[in-house]
């Protein structure tokens, strides 16, 4: 190897003397693959996705989901994502941006999504994530509660439940909780 | 010839060095002029100055290198002193780097380590190339992740694809958790790179953010509460810094109060701190042994004095001692050390008659393409919002597009295959462009 060396010295200098070549590209395995996902979507129809930080920053964008159905129906909820170096070995940081009264997001946008943490394998994707937040719109569920009182409110009064998003998602306050307007 | 030789202080590394062998690398050229190249030539730069960085540069000290680096943007906590046997009680709060060179300077003759305390994004890349091998103590995938990324960036090949030997970067990886570690030997476009096999790494244990609001049973779920949904709710937009005590001091009540409310016993400081850093007690042994792996390893490979490691070495002192050698394979399509396909081009080739090349090229047959260069996404043909974006770009020249570079990677996705069995890849590309190449080499110095 030494020899190697000698000769690698050699170029060094030569390099050195004003023919050095620029930086070389910094990406990283996760965007290569992020951007893989990202023309790969396939979302459904009542999710837009944007790029606040442009054409060439893919690693932070936001999701912004106009339920059609379900209890959320008419409210818009924007979701930020932002997608470690290391992705797909580690899934995205997603917090919902828009206040929502719902049992599995808290009031800080956490999301409670087993794809986000436990259950997150790097086979999975952009996608999948997508349509379990979706998901989460379609069928709220008690059992695995963020917001404690959303969820108890849902298991034990659903009428009650519906009439605290709507109220919510009008900019009311529920529970001593005041909510943005996002219809 | 040997007698006539001084000895060296050590005589093992004398013993490697010095007389002939028969499992030695085809370069092995036995002598004192070995010796000597290794002070005076070689230069290593040893990537972390914490439990493995300190027992490695303390090896490649004793194993005769002379002239080495160190890089940490740590500080020394007190809880460092246990196993980081260079550094000392007043030295509390001192850049590692710093400290571990100067230790290490004082009781090894001869040797100069120069100290780098910051990040290692913050070097410039071609900082690493100056380097002829790099020896990795670190502790995540991220850094291993990124050093990679810069070892394998200066790896070109010719145009069969095959290596130029003069382009690589070895590198000898260290790790090791708890009674656990690794060494491995990288060498890229030879050995598999660690994006190659970055599926050996298993996945952190995450728990779910309801089980953490509703239904804590542990102590570790009571501070991964405190860490992940109080701090939030409490500094409002205010990140949390696990390397700011305060900050740490916070989680670690909150944990408490928590743990009381569900009468949970056994939250403590320091399994706060082990929680939220995702700690692992470390054994001062395991980094001993793992560090002479790669010290040895390292000798190997720069001096060729018997063969090195193929090319991961695993190590467990769990039970008693288990050890073993792989020889993991490399990704022939891998993004990071693969040679690509090579792709040449008149410097005139639009960015949409690029794009239609590929679709017919014989080793790619790649529909639906987008185009990327140097993290610059010239064209994404999904989905609409950044399809629109780029979409002026495609009658322009991709050469204009890439700066005028002669030659550079150029990363696609898109659809490959025929009919039904069409399958969704990433592929990696050399793009050359015909008879420019002595013209625009100019051009780069200056704006590139």
């Amino acid at each position: 190897m030494i020899k190697l060396f000698k000769v690698k010295e050699k170029q060094r200098e030569d390099t050195e003397n004003g023919n050095a070549r620029g930086p070389c590209n910094k990406q990283t395995a996760g965007e290569l693959r992020l951007r893989k996902d990202i023309t790969e979507l396939n979302l459904p129809h009542s999710c837009t996705i944007s790029f606040p930080d442009g054409k060439d920053k893919l690693m932070n964008f936001e999701i912004k989901i106009q339920p059609d159905g379900g209890y959320h129906a008419g409210g818009k909820f924007l979701f930020s994502f932002q997608v470690p170096s290391i992705y797909p070995h580690e899934p995205p940081k997603v917090k919902c941006k828009t206040k929502v009264y719902h049992p599995n997001i808290d009031l800080e946008g956490n999301v409670c999504l087993n794809v986000l943490r436990e259950d997150w394998k790097p086979v999975l994707n952009i996608n999948t994530i997508i349509y379990g937040l979706y998901l989460l719109f379609e069928e709220p569920n008690h059992e695995d509660p963020l917001n404690l009182e959303a969820a108890a409110v849902l298991r034990d009064n659903p009428q009650l439940f519906k009439s605290n998003v709507k109220k919510a998602m009008l900019g009311g306050t529920v529970a001593n909780v005041s909510f943005t307007r996002c219809v | 010839m040997a007698d006539s030789i001084p000895q060296s202080r050590s005589r093992d590394l004398d013993k490697l060095l010095l007389r002939p062998g028969n499992l030695v690398g085809p370069t092995f050229e036995a002598g004192a002029q070995l010796r000597d190249d290794i002070k005076e030539c070689v230069r290593v730069l040893v990537i972390g100055a914490g439990g493995l960085g300190c027992e490695l540069l303390k090896d490649l000290a004793f194993s005769g290198f002379q002239n080495l680096e160190v890089i940490d943007m740590d500080r020394i906590e007190v809880t460092n002193l246990n196993r980081q046997f260079l550094f000392r009680l007043g030295d509390v709060g001192k850049p590692k780097a710093e400290v571990a060179a100067k230790r290490v300077m004082e009781r090894v003759s001869g040797v100069d380590i120069k100290s780098h305390f910051c990040r290692i994004e913050d070097k410039p890349i071609s900082f690493y190339n100056d380097f002829h091998i790099i020896v990795l103590g670190l502790d995540s995938i991220e850094a291993r992740s990124y050093i990679n990324s810069v070892a394998c960036s200066f790896l070109e090949y010719d145009s069969d694809g095959n290596p130029q030997e003069e382009s690589i970067k070895p590198m000898v990886d260290g790790g090791t958790e708890g009674f656990k570690g690794h060494a491995r030997i990288i060498m890229p476009g030879v050995t598999p790179c660690f994006e190659c096999t970055i599926w050996l790494f298993p996945p952190q244990v995450k728990f779910p953010l309801c089980t953490l609001a509703e239904t804590p049973r542990t102590a570790a779920h009571c501070i991964e509460y405190a860490h992940l949904i109080k701090w939030d709710e409490a500094h409002s937009g205010k990140t949390f810094d696990p390397d700011d005590p305060e900050h740490m001091q916070w989680v670690y009540s909150e944990a408490v109060k928590r743990a009381e409310l569900f009468g949970i016993p056994g939250v403590t400081y320091s399994l706060t701190q082990g929680v939220v850093k995702n700690i692992i007690p470390a054994i001062a042994s395991t980094n001993a042994i793992i560090s002479a792996a790669c010290a040895l390893e390292t000798l190997k490979v720069v001096s060729g004095c018997s063969k090195t490691l193929t090319n991961y070495l695993t190590y467990n002192g769990v039970e008693g001692l288990h050890t073993k050698v792989t020889e993991f394979v490399r990704d022939k399509d891998c993004l990071v050390c693969g040679p690509g396909v090579l792709i040449e081009l008149e410097a005139s080739v639009t960015l949409k008659k690029f794009i239609d090349l590929l679709e017919d090229h014989p080793k790619l047959l790649l529909t639906r393409v987008s185009v990327t260069f140097r993290g610059k996404n010239l064209y994404m043909q999904a989905p609409p919002v950044l399809e629109e974006m780029t979409r002026s770009n495609l009658d322009l020249p991709l050469f204009e597009l890439m700066g005028k570079t002669p030659r550079d990677i150029v990363h696609v996705t898109g659809a490959a295959g025929k009919g039904d069995k069409k399958q969704s890849c990433s592929r990696k590309l050399r793009v050359v462009f015909k008879g420019i190449i002595g013209v625009t080499d100019m051009d780069m110095a200056g704006g590139a």
